[in-house]
């Protein structure tokens, strides 16, 4: 049992117009298992249209420790959102 | 999908809390306070991390051999939409041991790691299915009422403060509740059939009332987890609390049924707007626990059986996408 077959995340399209979701991962020894394991697993109640596997190893994430350092400037600047801005109320259509 | 004992702290787990973690132990638990989600790549103490892995690969170890019971019947199901509903039922077992072994890898166990466990017979599983299937009924028996006292545990741990748990169990409990109206429809189609029916249904009722009853876990005054499990949120309600709850909303099921719960003790209370019953005999919980049950055996041996069986499949496919791979280089190289 020592040759672990590798991890692949799984995304799905759900409708056709929709994103490809993440919804889990599993093993499989190649991409075309990763496939049909997916739909197995993750695909018994119509939930998707569309699947995609990627490698786990091939995936890049962000280090949870730089969270403050990546994400805290977009923090105070609320006038990137449509809201921080007073119109008055006879302003129609904006 | 089952769960049982879900306060399964080790007591190899020993908290180390060495000053230098303190701070991070305590920014750990203001986000468990806040409702916060803890994932993978976040730190957590060790204690929590050994604790959630021991959990859910006992829930997904519980999964799998699940299927096990059920499974005996899938060839003898009275029709054929009986059939289809229990073979959807059993591969929806195994697609939640799946979703569940891979929650437990996102924690630093492997998946060969748990199997191991498993089939060493180290790691524990929800001891309810120790218990043979002996009728059809049983069948009708395990939804209703084994498939009932899961999702009441489950549904909780849609809340869990580990994000992948969490979201494992949003996935299960909805798959999840089929289950047990499958069951009780099976129940219910015996108990308005012939006298023989309605005695097997009452038969099966007898067998797994208990066992049912059992799986929420020990007393809370024995349960010597709970406080911290609650603590990180890994738990939100006690085993009684919980054993309340299912027996309260299960007994007028049973009534409907025109089933006897066997349970002398069994009696609405006005006063507490519960029902009030038995003790539970936990010496039995605690043997089967400890591998003298009706099919402890039976179950691991076929584990063994169908991953030795496999064996070859698993070493082709490996092979296969081996030979896939070099072709590719050899392709790329030329």
């Amino acid at each position: 049992m020592s040759n672990d077959w590798p991890l692949y995340e799984v995304f799905i399209r759900s409708r056709s117009g929709l994103e490809h979701k993440h919804v889990g991962s599993l093993h499989a020894a190649d991409a075309a298992m990763a496939v049909e394991h997916a739909r197995d697993v993750y695909t018994r109640r119509q939930e998707g249209v569309s699947i995609w596997v990627v490698r786990s190893s091939d995936i890049v994430a962000s280090d949870p420790t730089d969270a403050d350092a990546l994400f805290e400037p977009a923090r105070d600047k609320v006038y990137r959102h449509p809201t921080f801005y007073a119109i008055p109320d006879e302003v129609k259509n904006l | 999908m089952y769960t049982q004992g879900l306060d399964s702290l080790g007591k190899e787990c020993v908290h180390t809390s060495a000053s230098d973690t303190a701070g991070l132990e305590e920014r750990f638990q203001a986000k468990v306070d806040a409702d916060d989600k803890i994932e993978p790549k976040d730190w957590m103490p060790d204690a929590y991390r050994q604790t959630l892995i021991r959990q859910i690969s006992q829930h997904a170890h519980s999964e799998i051999v699940g299927m096990l019971p059920e499974g005996n019947w899938i060839t003898r199901a009275p029709t054929l939409r009986r059939k289809a509903v229990l073979v959807a039922k059993v591969q929806d077992e195994g697609g939640h041991g799946m979703y569940l072994y891979s929650a437990a890898e996102t924690l630093g166990i492997s998946r060969d790691q748990m199997l191991e466990q498993l089939l060493a017979g180290t790691a524990k599983y929800s001891s309810i299915f120790n218990y043979p299937t002996l009728t059809w009924a049983d069948i009708g028996a395990i939804g209703w009422l084994v498939d009932g006292a899961a999702i009441m545990n489950q549904i909780p741990i849609c809340r869990c403060s580990y994000g992948p748990y969490a979201r494992a169990m949003v996935r299960i409990c909805k798959e999840e509740s089929f289950h047990q109206r499958q069951g009780f429809e099976i129940m219910l189609a015996l108990s308005r059939g012939t006298p023989e029916q309605k005695a097997m249904a009452q038969d099966a009722l007898n067998r797994w009332w208990w066992p049912s009853i059992m799986m929420f876990g020990p007393n809370d005054g024995e349960s010597k987890h709970t406080a911290q499990s609650m603590k990180w949120k890994i738990k939100r309600f006690t085993n009684d609390e919980l054993r309340q709850k299912f027996i309260d909303i299960t007994a007028p099921q049973a009534d409907f049924l025109g089933l006897k719960i066997p349970d002398p003790a069994l009696a609405w209370n006005e006063s507490t707007q519960h029902y009030d019953f038995g003790t539970i005999d936990w010496s039995e919980f605690q043997s089967v626990l400890k591998g003298n049950g009706p099919c402890n055996r039976e179950r691991l041996e076929a584990r063994r059986k169908a991953h030795e069986n496999g064996r070859w499949v698993r070493e082709a496919a490996a092979a296969h996408a081996e030979k896939q791979k070099a072709r590719a280089a050899a392709n790329q190289a030329a």
